[in-house]
């Protein structure tokens, strides 16, 4: 383990670095909550339906939620594996004596926990003070959310180390990366929360891995996926991340065999 | 056991070629044209532990493609590669661990980090002990005397310090076989020394085999004992640096300044290079007429002021290896 908790501690402590990027990702990101909370009451004031899943002060609370916590999500791959792979430097990767895939996912890991890190407790404070977010609706709700986050933290270190491994093959990330994000965007809650999207697309969320991004952790704050539910829904996060683990390092593998070193 | 051993190996290259203008990228929307290189063509040798063999071969050789099959990360399409017992590519993890590599046009550090960073980093990697990493690094830094820039980040560095960290980074984990792939390259003079007089005391004292690929010549005269050469992807040449002159046959020279301004047309066993006013460059072959026979015969009939035999320049072997077609001169 000491390699890749090395190679985790280096980036998380370098990504750490960039607070002015913080400071400015922070504004923006109160800025565009606000606006979502407006455009949502503004829905809600409007609606006529009667059962609504979700209350508007659950809306706004998971609206915060996702602008705390918007830097997780897995919209890109890693740039600095995107870097590696695009000057060649790529073949010094290969000399270390460990598991690409685990250096890898070990700099993923870091490259979604650190910003969130940084980003999610200047954000949280004015939301709960002055835009009426909630508390989570209990002290078992918190506790599920906390384990849900760290889980959608590996699920989504193990998306982007799929989208890197993906470069290798393209050496261009363009393409997987567009349609990634609309499908991360759409599907995780970064956009509208899951539970307001229309019934017959239910299912497909349920299945696809996306949900464990934000949507689980969210509900389990919100009480919305009672207590008994959370080792199901956290199962469901673990499990994706496993199997596409399972996939990214095997492509990975058979990658390698046909990699070629250009130049120099 | 030798270090290395390799014995026929190929590679081939699949090139997409694209055909010129718009017409020419629309028929490639249809039909890609390839054509195959040839990369390693059947290259074999076998390298002892404790040698220092200078790689060498004109751009598209071959080179950087053997080293990189050396080191793993790159798969051959046919032939026997073994390091140190092991197969590179299939045992990569427990191959890497053993080599120390540097690629002289590439980094292996942190660009952002401070020295010491990755270096702390690269123990970490490659799990070597706290009490091994201070003894090296301590030997290291001292040998390449890179303490002044130990907390200096990366992109910081002027080349040639970068260089020589890229060296200790190599080492740290203590290999006992080093590929340096042009690890002089863009340096000026006390930097490429610095290096050069580094790699051939590693050699030296702690017999580590060293593998070095180099365009320049000088590293080549300065440290290896043994020289092959590729080109075309085949093994052309393999042997000490006098075996390679003598194969090459490449004439003597004998310099010689003349006193007075009596012209020297021709001399028997010899012919002029060059001349430039009193100073007249000869050529000759030794086996066919000795040194002392030549300045004798000369000084017969000339007055000379001063005199001077050279080996040819390794440039000029080199070169010859490369393009075995004589050329206009000697």
């Amino acid at each position: 383990m000491r390699p890749y908790l090395a190679i985790f501690g280096a980036r998380f402590r370098a990504l750490l670095q960039y607070r002015t990027a913080a400071v400015a990702a922070v504004l923006t990101q109160l800025f565009w909550g606000l606006l979502r909370v407006m455009i949502f009451t503004a829905f809600y004031a409007a609606s006529t339906a009667a059962d609504l899943p979700m209350t508007l002060a659950e809306v706004v609370t998971y609206l915060w939620l996702t602008q705390a916590l918007l830097r997780l999500l897995p919209w890109q791959p890693d740039v600095e594996v995107e870097q590696l792979i695009r000057d060649g430097n790529v073949a010094y990767e290969l000399m270390r004596p460990v598991d690409v895939y685990g250096l890898w996912f070990a700099r993923a890991v870091a490259l979604r926990s650190a910003p969130v890190l940084l980003r999610c407790l200047p954000m949280l404070v004015p939301a709960v003070l002055l835009f009426d977010m909630g508390p989570p609706a209990s002290l078992g709700a918190a506790i599920g959310f906390v384990l849900s986050a760290f889980a959608a933290v590996g699920l989504s270190a193990a998306i982007t180390t799929l989208l890197s491994v993906a470069m290798l093959v393209t050496i261009s990330s363009r393409g997987v990366h567009v349609l990634t994000t609309s499908a991360v965007n759409l599907m995780s809650g970064a956009i509208v929360p899951l539970s307001l999207l229309p019934a017959w697309l239910q299912p497909a969320i349920a299945v696809l891995p996306f949900r464990g991004l934000l949507d689980t952790p969210l509900r389990l704050y919100l009480g919305h996926l009672p207590l008994h539910a959370a080792p199901m829904a956290i199962g469901h996060q673990l499990l994706w991340t496993l199997a596409l683990m399972l996939v990214g390092r095997m492509l990975l593998q058979r990658a390698l065999r046909h990699v070629v070193v250009q130049g120099g | 056991m030798p270090q290395i051993v390799v014995e026929d190996l190929r590679k081939r290259f699949l090139v997409t070629k694209r055909r010129r203008g718009m017409l020419g990228a629309l028929a490639g929307v249809v039909r890609r044209e390839h054509h195959v290189v040839e990369a390693l063509a059947g290259v074999g040798f076998t390298v002892e532990a404790g040698e220092l063999v200078g790689y060498i071969g004109p751009n598209g050789a071959g080179k950087s493609t053997t080293v990189k099959v050396l080191a793993g990360i790159l798969v051959p399409d046919e032939g026997r590669c073994e390091v140190q017992g092991r197969v590179p590519w299939r045992q990569r993890i427990e191959h890497v661990a053993h080599i120390g590599v540097v690629f002289g046009q590439r980094t292996q550090l942190w660009w952002d980090l401070p020295v010491i960073e990755s270096f702390e980093l690269l123990r970490d990697i490659y799990r070597v002990s706290p009490a091994d990493y201070a003894r090296r690094l301590e030997q290291l830094v001292h040998a390449l005397a890179i303490g002044p820039v130990l907390d200096t980040p990366v992109r910081q560095l002027s080349l040639g310090q970068r260089m020589r960290c890229d060296v200790v980074a190599a080492l740290l984990h203590g290999p006992r076989l080093l590929f340096l792939d042009e690890p002089t390259i863009g340096l000026d003079a006390p930097a490429k020394l610095a290096v050069r007089s580094f790699i051939a005391a590693l050699n030296r004292e702690h017999e580590t085999t060293v593998i070095l690929t180099t365009h320049d010549m000088d590293d080549i005269e300065a440290l290896c004992s043994r020289v092959v050469v590729i080109d075309g992807g085949r093994i052309t040449c393999d042997g000490t640096l006098e075996q390679l002159r003598a194969r090459v046959g490449v004439q003597r020279r004998l310099t010689l300044e003349l006193d007075g301004d009596a012209p020297l047309h021709q001399v028997e066993g010899a012919t002029v290079v060059r001349r430039e006013g009193r100073q007249v460059v000869l050529a000759f072959d030794p086996r066919q007429i000795s040194p002392a026979r030549l300045i004798a015969r000369i000084t017969e009939q000339h007055a000379v002021r001063d005199l001077l035999v050279q080996d040819p320049p390794i440039e000029e072997i080199v070169t010859r290896l490369y393009d075995p077609a004589p050329r206009g001169t000697p």
